[in-house]
């Protein structure tokens, strides 16, 4: 006898309910602190299954647009569309189910220290699921396999070294198959070779889970090898966003500067100097 | 088929049992595939996973055929993956399970074992 179980119909977790193209997209983006303006109404988009890297240096505003984009701070003005869901006037419940099918590798791993490295791995299939313990601990040892930690679960994020924590972030970002996946800086502080396993390992995430991703970086090496498109930021604006031929022949001075480690010049206004050596702080 | 596309099918075919998955195999499915293949192995100690029709497959999908496999193992069972679809086949190389999972391609190969 044959049988035959169909899926209940009420399409959860269809691309229709929550992931229409593009998969992110900003609008007029401003962002402050305090008097200083560091996102100047940026456009900004990406698309289903490519790796973006967004790029530039310090004060570029690069972290800035990637806590947007997280939802960890809120657009003084324009729009941030994740999935969808503008998260500027996203209900608990919508950034809930947003929270879902998205996957973050913060850069110093953000690991718990009072947790197993399994345990961290396990946390969002815990938090945002139903499924039974045995799934749940196959599902995340094999992250631990893909990241190359297989048979470290045991281990407390203390005992491992910084190569191991960044990767074992990566698994816990990946443990739920997010459909948008968020990395910053993957090679701040590792070793070249361990730097290049990573590259690759996101490289392969993207063609094997369909993911797309994106990835913040001032590692040149790193973005050139990874990115299908490259956003350049500096100081607040988008210079540009293109392939990597593209970046690596635009005819822009900052960007060329950026490309070849050459140090801004830096304007000096004498009154404003003056002015912010000698005014009285703000209340 | 519902609108989904996403099928489990279970074909009897002697003492051997052909799992038939089609569609995506993703969180809101894949614990209707696991329940299928455990019934399957408690049916009979020969059973395969037809995959040639998943187009996509999550990690807990993957997790219910690594519960299968080690399910059919202890017992002394056999099981083996069909007609892997090249999406599954990118998973499974992800982890490098394609070299722990019995894979034939066609179920005439997975009843020979």
């Amino acid at each position: 006898m044959n049988t035959r179980v169909q899926q209940d119909a009420t399409g959860a977790g269809q691309p229709s309910a929550l992931g229409p193209q593009p998969l992110i997209e900003v609008e007029k983006l401003e962002a402050w602190y305090g008097r200083r303006r560091i996102l100047n109404g940026i456009d900004f988009r990406v698309d289903a299954g490519e790796i973006r890297v967004i790029m530039g240096g310090s004060g570029s505003g690069k972290s800035t647009l990637l806590r947007h984009l997280l939802g960890l701070q809120k657009p003084r003005s324009g729009t941030v569309r994740l999935l969808g869901v503008d998260l500027g006037r996203a209900s608990e419940r919508e950034m809930l189910a947003l929270r879902r099918q998205i996957g973050v590798s913060f850069q110093g791993g953000a690991l718990l220290t009072s947790l197993s490295v399994g345990d961290n791995v396990a946390l969002p299939l815990r938090e945002h699921t139903d499924l039974d313990e045995n799934t749940i601990r196959i599902m995340s040892r094999l992250k631990l396999e893909v990241v190359n930690l297989g048979g470290f679960q045991d281990l407390m994020p203390s005992q491992l070294s910084g190569g191991m924590i960044k990767r074992a972030a990566l698994a816990r970002a990946i443990v739920m198959d997010p459909k948008l996946l968020f990395f910053d800086e993957p090679s701040a502080g590792l070793d070249p070779v361990v730097s290049a396993e990573l590259d690759e390992l996101i490289l392969r995430l993207r063609d094997a889970l369909r993911m797309t991703i994106v990835v913040v970086t001032h590692e040149l090496e790193s973005a050139f090898k990874i990115a299908d498109t490259i956003t350049v930021l500096d100081q607040g604006d988008i210079l540009m966003t293109g392939t990597v031929d593209a970046v690596r022949r635009a005819d822009h001075e900052r960007i060329q500067d950026l490309l070849n480690r050459r140090p801004r010049e830096i304007a000096v206004d004498a009154d404003a100097y003056l002015r912010r050596l000698t005014e009285e702080q703000a209340a | 088929m519902n609108r989904n596309g996403n099928e489990c099918v279970r074909e009897s075919l002697g003492d051997y049992v052909l799992v038939r998955v089609r569609g995506e195999v993703d969180l809101s499915w894949s614990q209707q595939v696991r329940r299928a293949i455990l019934d399957a192995l408690g049916e009979t100690g020969k059973v395969g996973v037809d995959l040639s029709e998943v187009s996509y497959i999550d990690s807990s999908g993957i997790a219910a055929l690594v519960e299968g496999f080690q399910n059919a193992r202890g017992k002394g069972q056999q099981f083996g993956l069909v007609a892997v679809s090249g999406a599954v086949l990118a998973v499974l190389r992800l982890a490098r399970l394609d070299r722990v999972f019995p894979l034939f391609p066609d179920v005439e190969s997975a009843r020979a074992g």
